[in-house]
């Protein structure tokens, strides 16, 4: 779940951390009234993905009526297929140096890393790849949080890489002490996995502010941010609906499946289990096919929910042949077979399934597959290529 | 021999009234699991498929001298549930719960990590000593005693190894299933050490996936303490595009790490024979077999 960038500044002001005076702008007149009250502002599409800046969806305004023409502008922008559904407007900033101060989760060290560098306002991922010695790094315990002391270190080795900054790392570190805690903190509190301050901005006052921001929560624990949930789905669906998201992928989240849709392919996919479900798009392409979708009907699935997975499936009209990989354990058999051959019934499937069925209750799944006219494939490559193959006679014929 | 669970395992269940806790604790009892005991907190007294529940781990660890943890409880309480088991001493837990709140994970393993348990999971298919003992919900009939140690990722791609490695007449030492989430109690290279020691296992199936950099992991501890059992690794995820996560909570390609294409070759350079396919790993179990077989001149 990654927030927008003015629900991030909300957590982050209070948290205690400074950000810049800004009003939020659903509509023209509403970015022309901040502009009257805040003076030159910079007037940001509130969009869940990177990039807006080179799309075009930030401006400055020094005038409300400047802020009123460019906030409608950005308010009818799509970008990379998210509809502008609101603009942030803030005031600027006299920005003396941009800093990064960040929050991740680290897998290899299975806890929170909290990443400082002085060479803020590009993306951290490049600043990784090209000059890692610019990003100083600290893991702090889970539950006491970073100390002040901890903090100031990694204030220090981070700012040894901006000599412009030497005189000042004393002043500095002290004041990065209660932001880092803070954001630490915050990050804790809403279960973010990411929580970036890009850039950090050093004023000529010398305040440190958050220019920008950048919060995402862990999906698992979204049960506990409820709010957040909606407050968030309420942002992004205007009154036509559309979210910007896959339209198949909201589908399937609608319908309770766990489905990554892949334009442009042309066989669905259906397994048991996420190791085997990414294997079977493995095996297709493998096989020379495009898989659509990777959809993974969980342990233990009944007929029903086979169903429904079948029926996702096909909404995609793309979707030329299905390949349904099922290796039983909790999940049996005989179960799918009926499934199977209840939707194609009652949905009318026209398009070839193959089906690999082992495990559980094999022998019985393959029994009511046969009886319906289904062959069962007895190898999962083998199935693979059965089905890549009936795409392309379907294609020549 | 074996690894991490044998015929000696006393297991208790933490959850094993709930609907998936007592199906699968009966499994597990039909496979020839010593179950002990269960925990429910409020339910001490009682009594559930023939052993005595507990209100705590600790009271059913003093009375019963479990050694062992099976946490199949809801993910809200899968934290602390961990936590609870590494409090009351046992050696071993397996947490085979899915969505558990990341955070909660990270807490759960500095305090694990605190203590000599060993955690396997969370959001894992669990571990299997055939004919012997298994904590989890492997099927039943898929294992067979044998000579192949298995560590996987994903628990379908287990069951699949396992299946083929038995249906070829290998079968398998131990089978552990690591699980599909970013944070593991137990990662490849902490499950590696356990095969390297024990000499019923002649080889080894590392069942990856795209996400992380376990795999990678794995590869620089095969080089770097000269592993000498060879080892037939498979990676799925090829076709997963970065971004999005599939299925597993832990499976996802993000920025320029977690790539299958990555991870099969940094094995590839450790030594790791890489199979294509599940009827490849087979195979190449049998090749790598054949020729440790020869080497030794048995």
């Amino acid at each position: 779940m990654k927030l927008l960038e003015y629900q991030a500044k909300r957590r982050f002001a209070a948290a205690g951390i400074d950000v810049p005076a800004g009003r939020l702008a659903r509509t023209p007149d509403e970015a022309a009234a901040a502009a009257s009250e805040l003076g030159r502002v910079a007037i940001k599409a509130q969009v869940p993905v990177g990039g807006r800046g080179k799309a075009g969806g930030i401006a400055l305004a020094g005038s409300p009526e400047e802020a009123r023409r460019e906030a409608a502008r950005i308010l009818a922008m799509d970008i990379h297929g998210y509809p502008v559904r609101s603009v942030w407007c803030e005031t600027g900033l006299e920005i003396a140096h941009e800093l990064y101060l960040g929050i991740t989760l680290d897998r290899d060290r299975r806890r929170l890393a909290l990443m400082l560098s002085a060479a803020g306002g590009m993306e951290i991922e490049r600043v990784a790849a090209e000059s890692p010695e610019k990003i100083a790094k600290l893991w702090p315990d889970a539950v006491a949080g970073p100390q002040a002391f901890q903090v100031r270190r990694l204030a220090f080795a981070a700012l040894a890489q901006a000599p412009e900054l030497e005189e000042s790392r004393g002043t500095l570190a002290a004041a990065l002490v209660p932001v880092a805690q803070s954001l630490f903190r915050l990050a804790v509190s809403l279960d973010a996995v990411t929580c970036e301050i890009n850039p950090l901005a050093l004023t000529v006052a010398g305040r440190l502010v958050a220019a920008d921001g950048k919060l995402e929560v862990d999906e698992n624990a979204e049960y506990r941010h409820q709010d957040l949930a909606h407050e968030l789905a309420a942002d992004l669906r205007g009154e036509d609906g559309r979210t910007g998201d896959d339209a198949f992928e909201a589908e399937a989240k609608r319908r309770g499946l766990t489905y990554v849709h892949l334009p442009g392919g042309d066989i669905g996919c259906m397994g048991n289990g996420a190791g085997l479900a990414m294997n079977t798009l493995d095996l297709i392409q493998q096989a020379g096919g495009r898989p659509n979708n990777f959809l993974d009907i969980g342990g233990g699935a009944g007929a029903d929910k086979v169903k429904r997975s079948l029926e996702m499936i096909l909404t995609d009209g793309d979707v030329k042949a299905v390949f349904i990989n099922i290796f039983g354990g909790i999940t049996r058999g005989d179960e799918v077979a009926r499934g199977i051959v209840q939707a194609r019934d009652e949905l009318g499937v026209t398009v070839p399934l193959v089906v690999r069925m082992a495990g559980t209750n094999e022998q019985e799944g393959r029994r009511i597959l046969g009886e319906a006219g289904i062959v069962p494939a007895s190898s999962a490559p083998e199935a693979a290529r059965a089905v890549v193959e009936l795409v392309r006679a379907g294609g020549a014929g | 021999m074996a690894i991490l669970v044998d015929r000696s395992t006393r297991v208790i269940v933490q959850g094993i009234t709930g609907r998936e806790g007592s199906f699968h604790t009966a499994q597990m009892q039909a496979f020839g699991t010593s179950v002990v005991a269960g925990v429910v907190p409020g339910r001490g007294g009682a009594e559930a498929l023939g052993v005595p529940v507990f209100d705590t781990v600790a009271d059913a660890v003093e009375r019963t001298g479990a050694d062992a943890s099976f946490i199949i409880v809801p993910p809200p309480f899968a934290g602390d549930a961990i936590m609870e088991a590494a409090a009351a001493g046992v050696r071993l837990a397996v947490c085979v719960t899915e969505g558990i709140p990341v955070l909660d994970m990270v807490r759960a393993h500095a305090f694990v990590e605190a203590t000599p348990m060993r955690l396997i999971g969370p959001n894992c298919p669990g571990v299997m000593t055939p004919g012997q003992c298994k904590i989890g919900f492997i099927p039943n009939h898929v294992g067979r005693p044998g000579r192949v140690g298995v560590v996987a990722r994903s628990g379908t791609l287990t069951y699949e190894v396992i299946q083929g490695l038995s249906d070829a007449g290998y079968g398998e030492s131990t089978a552990v299933g690591i699980g599909g989430d970013p944070v593991l109690g137990s990662t490849f290279v902490e499950i590696l050490p356990l095969f390297a020691a024990d000499p019923r296992t002649e080889a080894v199936v590392l069942v990856g996936e795209i996400g992380g950099s376990d795999e990678e992991a794995a590869a620089a501890w095969i080089r770097t303490t000269g592993f000498d059992k060879p080892v037939v690794a498979f990676i799925s995820g090829r076709t997963a595009p970065p971004g999005k996560r599939m299925g597993h909570a832990g499976a996802i390609i993000s920025g320029t790490t977690g790539g299958a294409q990555g991870k099969v070759e940094a094995l590839r350079g450790a030594g790791a024979r890489i199979a294509a396919t599940i009827e490849d790993v087979v195979r190449q179990v049998g090749e790598a077999l054949g020729a440790a077989g020869a080497a030794v001149d048995r």
